[in-house]
């Protein structure tokens, strides 16, 4: 029998996630990651244009089922999430602190992204009471205003904390009904591409998020100026690229949601949902 | 009875009511006797008009006839970088530290007197921008008044309306408005921001800046500290010098989808927030089950309210196919009602286009229409000789792909298609890259939440068309805009939320 020593290691392939599958990039290209030591853990895919712009599609694909998904089951589904990292914790733990993290560090980021998870599932049947409401026109109409999903977001994630980052931007898009392309961060994208695999186990349907790795630098403008992204959610970058986002999402009017210098260790509020949220009024005749 | 005399089926021409031709309104003009429109208008900066650096003034005038009825002042770079500086002025110094309830009752005050010069308001908003007296009178100014008596009570409440955050404002607002609704949409940039606690630079569109000059005047009678309010006016290059200013906070804009991208690129990479009010291609939908008179007068106030030059008009007209026939008769038939002509006039239906510049775009898409094999109809009305006109019209036989369909014509034009499904009418309502309004029409009212839920737009309207409220949130999804004006949800627009 094979003693511990001379056992090989499985090493992981980390690939990117869309449509609910696990392809490599389309481009081949890879960008290696390296632990403390230079050790190479393992070659990351380098996300390409073309990656996005397929991940796009899948995200449009799903828009229409989530967004009309109940809340209690999106709830449940984002809740689900959480239960799945919390069997995972110590594979969690392990990864984080490849990605540079003290043992206790990596354990309280864990810990904050489930429960993060854990709030933002509580939401997915109250924001729409806190925000939505009736209102009293003068004229023999019944009235109200509601909150819908602004449909597909691109998201370029948090650089730090790289798991809990993604997971406190991911979480209030999606329980608002939104279909996702993020971009994990690119000093922690095995934690990103394992947390897509939670996904994957969660009963999240194919194509409501998706999760790439490579580039900022690169794919910002490209997920910027898609003319089927609804939105773009930015938590990186300093004034250029803030412009370059800004100029390319008006060809179509994307909601610039820019939250670079954030700090995502603070509590989560469901004014984080609403940014991803249109409102819709809807009038109706009172008579007979 | 006596023989000779004609029975119940024996009618003469004498004692005959002929329905179909003959009948003529009488003239109901306003009177314009109480109006006061100065010969000349200068910049309202700092509390006081003022001559334009320029030293140049544009004619405004009446679409209607063309007459010249005032001179304005044309507002340059300098002049804004005044009304800013007075701005921010009013907003370190009087403003900001005014007791919220206090700020409310200044806003008050502007309501309250607006109501009181009502009918002046009116005739001047009819003469400077062609729209019917009818409309002017009942819709615009009551719901100018009303919208910063709304907003006015906000003032002291702000820390009720966004739980678990604190509000505060963001300085100066930049705000440019379009010449459709032009008191009215003065009131819906104004007030949300003076209730937030802003302070203001406005510019009222180059055709229609006779009402912003008298709202300067009931502004100033208010005695609202100097600075609060500035209103330049000016064409483009005037409202560039707006959305461009550094001093600037937040630029609120209502206009072409183009002007609203090119100010998020201006935009990009400062810290200014905005909020953009575009345009529209709202599909209004007409199904089998519906109440076919009422959805034939939803059609009509949906497409000819305001002369169509509404952003949130009904333009795209989607009528079942067992119906269709039925309908478009109908509305035919309702056409030849309208009355077209004089804006002063009491009866009139639809009024003068705006402009000269409007009229010519307006008729190069009815040739465009045509020109991709579109029926074109028109109702046989007279129209004046001077001035701008046109008359009511309809495109039947136009495909998704034709320019009246895809377009915003922002005039009297309606682009007729038909569907057979619940799906179809969905898919074909939602294929536009606009979002801001939608209508259905069907007696089912599970039918009407399928649609109201499933048409991709910031308002929708369910068995009416075109209702507006302070109190109701209006704002577009996709390429219409983004923010809201009106409501609780119409605050967000001049506040910093905060932990």
């Amino acid at each position: 029998m094979a003693t511990a020593q001379d056992r090989i290691p499985v090493a992981k392939t980390y690939k990117i996630y869309i449509d609910g599958k696990f392809p490599r990039t389309e481009s081949g290209r890879y960008f290696t990651f390296e632990d403390k030591r230079g050790k190479v853990i393992a070659n990351v895919c380098r996300s390409s244009r073309k990656d996005f712009r397929n991940a796009v599609v899948a995200a449009r694909k799903a828009q229409g089922g989530w967004s009309k998904a109940s809340a209690y089951l999106r709830g449940q589904i984002v809740y689900r999430i959480a239960e799945m990292l919390e069997g995972r914790r110590e594979q969690f733990v392990a990864e984080l602190s490849l990605e540079g993290r003290t043992a206790r560090q990596a354990e309280r980021e864990v810990d904050a992204a489930i429960d993060r998870l854990i709030y933002f599932a509580g939401w997915s049947d109250k924001y729409q009471q806190v925000f939505s409401a009736v209102n009293p026109v003068s004229s023999s109409h019944f009235n109200f205003s509601v909150l819908e999903a602004t449909g597909v977001v691109a998201m370029i994630a948090p650089e730090e904390p790289g798991l809990l980052g993604l997971v406190s931007n991911l979480a209030p898009a999606i329980v608002g009904g939104n279909t996702v392309v993020l971009l994990a961060s690119e000093s922690a994208p095995l934690s990103a591409i394992s947390f897509a695999e939670v996904l994957h186990a969660s009963d999240v349907p194919a194509g409501v998020v998706n999760i790439l790795t490579g580039f900022g630098d690169e794919l910002a403008e490209h997920f910027a100026s898609h003319m089927d992204v609804n939105a773009i959610v930015c938590c990186e970058g300093g004034r250029k690229r803030r412009r370059q986002v800004q100029t390319l999402a008006a060809d179509n009017l994307k909601r610039v949601i820019w939250r670079a210098g954030t700090d995502w260790s603070g509590d989560g509020n469901p004014y984080l949902i609403r940014d991803t949220q249109e409102i819709k009024t809807t009038w109706h005749p009172i008579g007979v | 009875m006596a023989r000779d005399a004609p029975g119940p089926d024996m009618a003469t021409p004498e004692n005959t009511l002929a329905f179909d031709g003959g009948w003529e309104y009488d003239p109901a003009p306003e009177s314009t006797d109480h109006i006061k429109i100065a010969p000349r208008y200068g910049l309202f900066i700092g509390g006081d008009f003022v001559k334009p650096s320029t030293g140049r003034y544009f004619d405004t005038i009446n679409p209607a006839n063309e007459e010249k009825l005032a001179r304005v002042a044309l507002a340059g770079s300098e002049d804004v970088d005044k009304a800013v500086k007075a701005a921010r002025k009013a907003y370190a110094g009087p403003w900001s530290r005014m007791k919220a309830a206090e700020r409310g009752k200044y806003i008050y005050r502007i309501a309250r007197i607006m109501q009181e010069r009502a009918r002046e308001f009116a005739a001047i908003e009819s003469l400077d921008g062609g729209k019917p007296i009818r409309e002017s009178r009942d819709v615009d100014v009551p719901l100018a008044a009303a919208h910063f008596f709304y907003y006015a009570g906000w003032a002291d409440k702000l820390e009720y309306a966004f739980p678990g955050r604190t509000a505060r404002p963001l300085g100066v607002a930049g705000q440019v408005i379009p010449w459709n609704f032009p008191l009215l949409m003065a009131a819906w940039k104004i007030a949300p921001a003076l209730a937030c606690g802003n302070t203001v630079v406005l510019k009222p569109a180059e055709t229609t800046p006779l009402t912003a000059m008298k709202l300067a005047e009931v502004i100033a009678d208010a005695g609202l500290p100097e600075g609060v309010v500035n209103i330049v006016t000016g064409a483009g290059a005037t409202g560039a010098a707006i959305v461009e200013h550094p001093g600037v906070n937040k630029i609120a804009f209502t206009g072409s989808t183009a002007v609203g991208k090119l100010i998020q690129k201006t935009l990009a990479g400062t810290n200014k927030s905005y909020t953009l009010e575009l345009g529209g291609k709202a599909a209004n939908i007409i199904f089998a089950d519906a109440a076919i008179d009422q959805a034939v007068e939803g059609i009509v106030n949906g497409i000819f309210f305001n002369q169509g030059h509404v952003c949130c008009a009904g333009s795209r007209l989607f009528v079942q196919e067992s119906v269709a026939d039925e309908v478009v008769e109908k509305l035919k038939d309702r056409m030849e009602t309208l009355i077209v002509g004089d804006p002063l006039d009491k009866n009139t239906d639809i009024g003068a286009i705006n402009s000269k510049m409007q009229l010519d775009k307006i008729e190069e898409y009815l040739e465009v229409g045509q020109a991709e094999g579109g029926t074109l109809h028109q109702s046989g009305c007279r129209v004046p000789k001077q001035g701008y006109w046109c008359r009511p019209s309809i495109f039947t036989g136009v495909s998704q792909s034709s320019r009246v369909v895809q377009e915003e014509i922002f005039g009297p034009v309606l682009a007729i298609q038909t569907f057979r499904t619940f799906d179809e009418a969905l898919t074909k309502a939602n294929n536009t890259p606009y979002g801001l309004s939608g209508g259905v029409w069907t007696d089912k009212g599970a039918k009407i939440f399928r649609m109201t839920q499933g048409v991709r737009a910031g308002v929708v309207w369910a068995n009416t068309f075109n209702k507006f409220d302070p109190t109701a949130p209006f704002g577009g999804y996709k390429e219409s805009g983004m923010g809201r004006e009106g409501g609780l949800h119409g605050l967000d627009a001049y506040l910093k939320l905060g932990a």
